[in-house]
């Protein structure tokens, strides 16, 4: 009897995130078009019910009904491959993210279960293992479609996504070094509780620089603005999904929009305190959760609507010379601080 | 019923797939593949430290395939290089067309 | 239970490894050994050591397999074209492969005698120390601290040589 509710539960977990990301992907949409409104003082889709909220529904229905294209010289399997690829490297990486306390569904079970799909204790590098995955399909991507446009998209981004994949493990493992755990579970409780009673143990407060470095590689890896050069439409038309249509397109589409949420969930994890914070009782902490995450999105947005985009030897130039030493340095110095004060 | 696969399954296993690697070595024409054959050999072995590490329940084996990955990830560095500097020349990779000392 | 997926893995990895030897386009030898690379990584996850698996995906899957794709799309490599004349013949061709035939014969007879010698050597039961990352962490850092320290030579060297060898003498 145990056991069962412990599997519908679980089963139960995994098809609300799984939910939860689809429908994450169409309200991003619709927040990124508002605030682009707003960061352009334009009124943004406002026709297609109240206050426009609609839209997501509208566009779905639109990309369902285009006709499905493919260049005649494209490689058909792999065309294909790649936006699959995408997409479950994106709804994969969610696997590991704890997003709330231990809870027992108020006595619903008899023991209580993590909120998260799974719980490994080597989350921190399964996370790694499947963004440095997610390359793949944008790279086939590219290669596939047989267009010089997809190819230099897709040669980009592979080049771009090496270079910051390093300064995005190398921040992690200073959070690893903090928390002594390879456990998302694990870190996030090691955040909770307050210095003086009212600042919050998070380590957004003792690393600042890694928190900026890994949100700088995170914006990098999902290739969002000021780093969008696998797309940048200016010059590549439309970079690695030039030739993509209809419901292929929608999967390389949604597939950004559900990374940027993994990154959001991710750092809100490792820097943020996850699901701790003042005012609300434990197991209403994924509220927190929720807020904090809602935080990160709206600052991808912001910075895509704010920043231009940089050049593509900038991006390197930057990737190499600045990121990574100064997470190298970061990380030095991290691991002479918990080595002395053994932390 | 599945038999559980014991030591003897996984060496056994790790035996196949550096023969593979080593069919393929041997008898690919493309410098690329070469590599990529040298790369599954390299698996075979790393597989071979894992099980016995299981096996032996130690570290050291999971240590060696760790320095094994770097010495590959070195390799192939090095190796797509040459490859790079040799397509320059020729304009092929079937490593049949480099038979010349010099250039 | 294990049994169930060491054998899905094993017949995944060696029918992808044939693929990657057997394919004439470079593009998919590359694609179908990171698919080997993802089998075997499942087979780490079958004897415990899930470092050992994560590192398979990030270091080979994810760092070393994208150069290697790099590669293939820069050069745009053309695919390999069909054995003709005097290579067609199995056993024609350079010296090397009557080495490689002796050798995969030799293999061969390995194996058979292998095979036909089979003892059972199962597998200790319970997890054991193997999974433990804190013990493999301990003794890479004690015990093969210094050839960790060399592997980073090692590292920046083939870093030089190959940004030397692949430069454009201009």
């Amino acid at each position: 009897m145990a056991i069962n509710s412990y599997f519908i539960a679980q089963l139960a977990l995994i098809g609300f995130t799984f939910f939860m990301l689809l429908n994450s992907a169409a309200v991003m949409v619709y927040f990124e078009r508002k605030i682009a409104a707003w960061a352009q003082q334009r009124y943004g889709p406002h026709l297609v019910g109240p206050a426009g909220m609609l839209q997501p529904i509208a566009d779905i229905v639109k990309l369902m009904f285009k006709e499905e294209l493919r260049p005649k010289a494209a490689d058909s399997f792999l065309f294909y491959l790649a936006p699959i690829l995408c997409a479950t490297a994106a709804f994969a990486a969610f696997s590991v993210v704890p997003f709330g306390a231990e809870t027992t569904f108020f006595g619903l079970l008899d023991k209580p279960i993590g909120l998260e799909v799974t719980d490994v204790n080597v989350a921190v590098l399964v996370i790694f293992a499947i963004t440095s995955m997610g390359v793949y399909g944008i790279v086939l991507a590219g290669w596939a479609s047989n267009s010089k446009y997809s190819l230099l998209g897709g040669l980009r981004s592979s080049a771009q996504m090496i270079s910051y994949e390093l300064s995005y493990g190398l921040s992690l493992a200073s959070i690893i070094m903090l928390a002594g755990t390879l456990s998302l579970r694990g870190i996030v409780d090691a955040q909770a509780g307050y210095w003086f009673g009212f600042i919050p143990k998070w380590f957004v407060f003792i690393q600042p620089l890694g928190f900026f470095i890994f949100m700088t590689a995170g914006v990098a890896e999902t290739n969002r603005a000021p780093f969008d050069f696998p797309e940048a439409e200016q010059e590549l038309v439309a970079g690695y999904h030039t030739e993509y249509s209809s419901m292929t397109f929608a999967l390389f589409f949604m597939a950004e929009y559900i990374n940027m949420v993994t990154v959001s969930a991710v750092a809100t994890d490792l820097f943020l305190g996850g699901w701790h914070g003042p005012f609300l009782p434990a197991y209403l902490g994924w509220i927190w959760f929720l807020v904090k995450i809602a935080a990160l999105l709206f600052f991808y947005i912001w910075m895509r609507w704010t920043l231009p985009r940089y050049r593509y030897d900038q991006l390197m130039e930057f990737g190499w010379k600045w990121l990574l030493p100064l997470a190298v340095l970061n990380l030095l110095v991290t691991a002479a601080v918990v080595l002395k004060a053994g932390w | 019923m599945i038999p559980e696969p014991t030591l003897n399954h996984y060496l056994l296993l790790s035996a196949v797939l550096f023969s593979i690697g080593t069919v393929g070595v041997f008898l690919r024409r493309n410098l690329i593949t070469i590599l990529l054959s040298i790369e599954v050999m390299l698996n075979a072995v790393n597989l071979t430290f894992v099980a016995v590490d299981r096996y032996l329940n130690a570290v050291n084996g999971q240590i060696i395939v760790f320095f094994v990955m770097t010495v590959a990830a070195a390799e192939a560095a090095v190796g797509l290089a040459i490859v790079i500097a040799l397509f320059r020349h020729k304009d092929t990779l079937n490593p049949d067309a480099f038979t010349n000392l010099k250039w | 239970m294990a049994g169930i997926y060491f054998w899905i893995l094993a017949a995944l990895t060696v029918l992808a490894s044939l693929g990657v030897v057997l394919q004439r386009n470079p593009m998919y030898s590359v694609l179908l050994l990171i698919v080997s690379f993802g089998a075997l990584s499942g087979l780490y996850i079958t004897l415990n050591a899930p470092f050992v698996a994560a590192i398979q995906i990030i270091i080979y899957a994810g760092a070393i397999m994208v150069l290697f794709l790099f590669v293939v799309m820069l050069l745009n490599v053309p695919t390999e074209d069909p054995p003709h004349g005097y290579h067609a013949r199995l056993l024609g061709g350079a010296g090397p492969r009557w080495f490689g035939a002796v050798l995969a014969l030799v293999l061969v007879g390995e194996l058979i005698y292998a095979l036909s010698h089979l003892r059972a050597t199962p597998l200790p039961g319970g997890n054991g120390n193997t999974a433990s990352i804190y013990q493999i962490g301990l003794t890479l850092f004690r015990e093969y601290a210094f050839a960790f320290e060399v592997t980073s030579v090692l590292i920046l060297l083939a870093m030089v040589g190959a940004v030397i060898l692949a430069r454009k003498e201009s």
